[in-house]
């Protein structure tokens, strides 16, 4: 266990990333990044099975096109948090901004508090990458759109009213969607449909709820308690019946 | 059954006098044409997409393939085209697909252009005893060079330089998708641009382990999709590009159908076998010019900035706008694709008239870029409807630094151009996924082939330039003096910056 405490007080994020690299090859187990604010792409393309530590807000892009590493934030997170993120985990204990794991091939990513737009959009799986965004609170519109493979669950911890944001998992052509209590059928975008999910259905995402509720100290046995509605594709083949040839 | 049957596209004709029944016509067509029967060889004509692959392997040039032998009633408004285009639309409902590049009849620039040669007054160069450069670098040139004076008198540069690509030849070989093309077809083009020392995309289709060993010239893309993007694919590039737009499709987003998308290529676009590989219109992470900035520097970031970072567009109405906002992103080089530009599959009305011609664009991006001082941050490539090595001359003379080829390195591996590409049956091998028709495409000696023809382009590029009296590559970039104007208008001459014939 080694640990490396770097203030990133003032560093501008590419010295800061060389610096966290630096420590990574020296075989630092954790990394404690204190007085973060702003810099972006922290971790980005980073490889290995190292614990960073955030302290402060991180600029956008956080853990990018990362493999293995996990990140947990005491703070809020900027725009996509686990873009293309390959392997890892990332754990925000805050918000984080809009298209928060863009197009996430693997890993897990999990948001305390609310996400901005286009959460989960174009989160693809393959093989044995299966990437899970999960959200404590809730998400604006467009949630899960072109979504191709993955799971999102979002627990929606403070309402109870049924989700009324617009693009629902529109374009989705893989994966699935928990979202805790109802969903407004005008939400649903092209291509999806939702039913209320089923004790199997509750089975299968369990444990994400247990991880969930370890990493923020919530009791699970409301989130475990409760109904929730199962977002998926209608077809794999979305725009199959679009086009005809010339 | 209201609009009935339609005049055949091709009719297929066999002269039985010269056919000896060895049935290589039967076995080649993948389309359905040819049967063997007692009788003789009979043809189903309306399944015929004159890929030509029959003639080609005829040993006793015996068929022959007609085009609209029975024509609709002509008229100069109402074509074919536009008549059936309504059939299908009538009938189906649906958006109209086409393959291949812009079909419509517009005015090709280059064909409206012509270069200058020296007779007298300076004397023209004779390639094959002066040396001709035409080794390229892409990529960002400083501003200026700082040097120091060390104390023994030696001299030693303090600029920091950023990498380059190196390229032996302003050609490289543009971005086609393996899934669009064949595994085969991917292998012979990057083994042609190892050889010459130039350069090919990989397309958003991730990068096959066939293709690690020639990774040194290949330049992985990451489009809106991220098909196969992940840290280990932008390692092994030589350089990255973003795919913003594409010339034959500005605009929209692509869809690879699900029954391209086999074992083989599932793996390398990180994709379930049979599901459609669909790329939305925007990136969803780039709403802004801001936003493109960041994709950049977080390649760069995640590449350790060892990476030159290209960003591709279409060109469109205001594509000098654009690129002078890229040229401020960080990117190395912007990758301009004009609207002749060729895909497996686009819809026709985006195909054949959304966006602008790249001789046009090349033009008013590097006026704009010269103007406002910011030339020198980005390189120019310029691409879509490069035909031959005259056009490459005339792109870099309006301000190209290099081209990428598509359409030409797949018709120098045989392609006839029969836009059928979506149909996934090509003859040829090329745009293809269906192994026995892949197997028909020798990768050693189709990488001849298209070596052959950027070698034979590359020296013919030496000749003009040695007629020009030019021995570099360098002189010749941006130099509009070299070219003049035929037939063409006056605002036309004035976007291209050229002086009309004569003048």
């Amino acid at each position: 266990m080694t640990t490396i405490t770097i203030d990133a007080a003032g560093i501008h994020y590419t010295p800061l990333n060389k610096q966290i690299r630096q420590a990574v090859r020296d075989g630092a187990s954790e990394i404690i990044l204190k007085n973060v604010m702003g810099q972006r792409f922290i971790g980005d393309g980073l490889i290995g099975n190292v614990k960073i530590t955030i302290h402060g807000v991180p600029g956008g892009d956080l853990g990018m096109f990362m493999k293995g590493p996990t990140i947990e934030v005491f703070g809020n997170a900027d725009h996509a948090p686990g873009n293309t993120m390959d392997e890892g985990t990332i754990i925000i204990h805050g918000a984080s901004g809009d298209a928060t794991a863009h197009s996430m091939r693997g890993g897990k990513v999990f948001i305390r508090d609310d996400i901005g737009y286009r959460g989960g959009i174009h989160m693809k799986q393959y093989q044995d990458k299966r990437p899970v965004l999960i959200i404590g609170g809730t998400a604006k519109a467009f949630l899960g759109e072109y979504m191709a493979g993955g799971l999102v669950i979002m627990f929606r911890i403070q309402d109870e009213e049924p989700y009324a944001e617009m693009g629902l998992a529109s374009g989705i052509h893989g994966g699935e969607i928990f979202i805790r209590g109802a969903v407004e059928e005008w939400t649903l975008g092209i291509g999806s449909s939702a039913r209320p999910a089923t004790s199997e259905d509750i089975d299968r995402i369990k444990s994400f709820i247990s991880e969930f509720s370890q990493y923020y100290g919530i009791d699970p046995v409301k989130l475990m308690n409760s109904s929730y509605t199962r977002i998926a594709p209608v077809s794999a083949r979305p725009f199959a019946g679009k086009y005809t040839w010339e | 059954m209201i609009i009935g049957s339609r005049p055949t596209k091709f009719q297929v004709v066999i002269d039985k006098n010269q056919c000896m029944l060895c049935g290589r016509c039967v076995d080649n067509c993948s389309y359905g044409v040819f049967r063997m029967e007692p009788e003789g060889i009979i043809t189903n004509t309306r399944n015929c997409v004159a890929c030509h692959r029959c003639i080609s392997q005829c040993p006793r040039d015996a068929i022959t393939i007609m085009e609209r032998p029975c024509d609709y009633r002509s008229h100069p408004v109402w074509t074919a085209q536009v008549k059936e285009n309504i059939f299908k639309q009538a009938e189906s409902g649906k958006i109209l697909l086409g393959g291949m590049g812009n079909a419509q009849q517009y005015p090709i620039l280059f064909d409206h252009l012509v270069l200058d040669a020296c007779q007298v007054t300076n004397p023209s160069i004779d390639p094959l005893r002066e040396p001709m450069e035409l080794r390229t670098y892409i990529g960002k040139k400083p501003r200026q060079l700082e040097f120091i004076q060390k104390s023994d008198s030696d001299i030693s540069l303090v600029t920091e330089l950023v990498p380059n690509l190196k390229l032996e030849t302003p050609i490289m070989i543009g971005h086609m998708s393996y899934g669009a093309i064949s595994l085969n077809a991917h292998k012979a083009m990057a083994k042609a641009v190892s050889d010459i020392g130039t350069f090919m995309g990989t397309g958003e289709g991730g990068l096959h382990e066939a293709l690690y060993p020639y990774q040194e010239h290949m330049i992985v893309q990451v489009a809106s999709g991220r098909f196969g993007v992940d840290v280990n694919y932008l390692e092994r590039g030589a350089a990255i590009e973003i795919k913003i737009g594409q010339g034959a499709k500005p605009g929209i987003g692509g869809h690879l159908p699900g029954e391209k998308v086999c074992a083989d290529v599932s793996c390398t676009r990180m994709i379930p076998e049979g599901s459609d590989a669909i790329s939305p219109a925007p990136h969803h992470d780039i709403y802004s010019i801001e936003d493109l900035k960041q994709l950049v520097i977080s390649l760069k970031e995640a590449t350790e900035w060892k990476k030159p970072v290209f960003v591709k567009i279409a060109a469109v109405h205001n594509v000098a706008a654009i690129a002078a906002g890229i040229a401020r992103s960080g990117a190395d080089a912007v990758v301009i694709d004009g609207f002749r530009g060729g895909t497996g599959a686009a819809p026709s009305v985006f195909r054949d008239h959304v966006g602008i011609p790249i001789e046009a664009a090349v033009a008013a991006v590097d006026t704009k870029l010269r103007r406002q001082g910011i030339r020198n941050e980005v390189s120019i490539i310029a691409s879509g409807g490069i035909r031959q090595s005259a056009d490459v001359a005339k792109a870099i003379c309006l301000g190209a630094d290099a081209v990428y080829i598509g359409t030409a390195a797949l018709v120098a591996m045989g392609c006839r151009v029969c836009g059928t590409c979506y149909r996934g049956l090509c003859t040829w091998g090329i745009a293809t996924q269906r192994p026995d028709l892949v197997a028909r495409l020798d990768p050693e000696e189709a990488s001849h082939n298209v070596k052959n023809l950027i070698d034979a382009w590359t020296l013919e590029l030496a000749e003009l330039m040695g007629a020009a009296g030019i021995n570099s590559i360098e002189s010749l970039r941006g130099n509009r003096d070299r070219l003049r104007g035929y037939m063409l208008d006056q605002s036309m001459l004035d976007v291209l910056d050229v002086k009309a014939i004569g003048a």
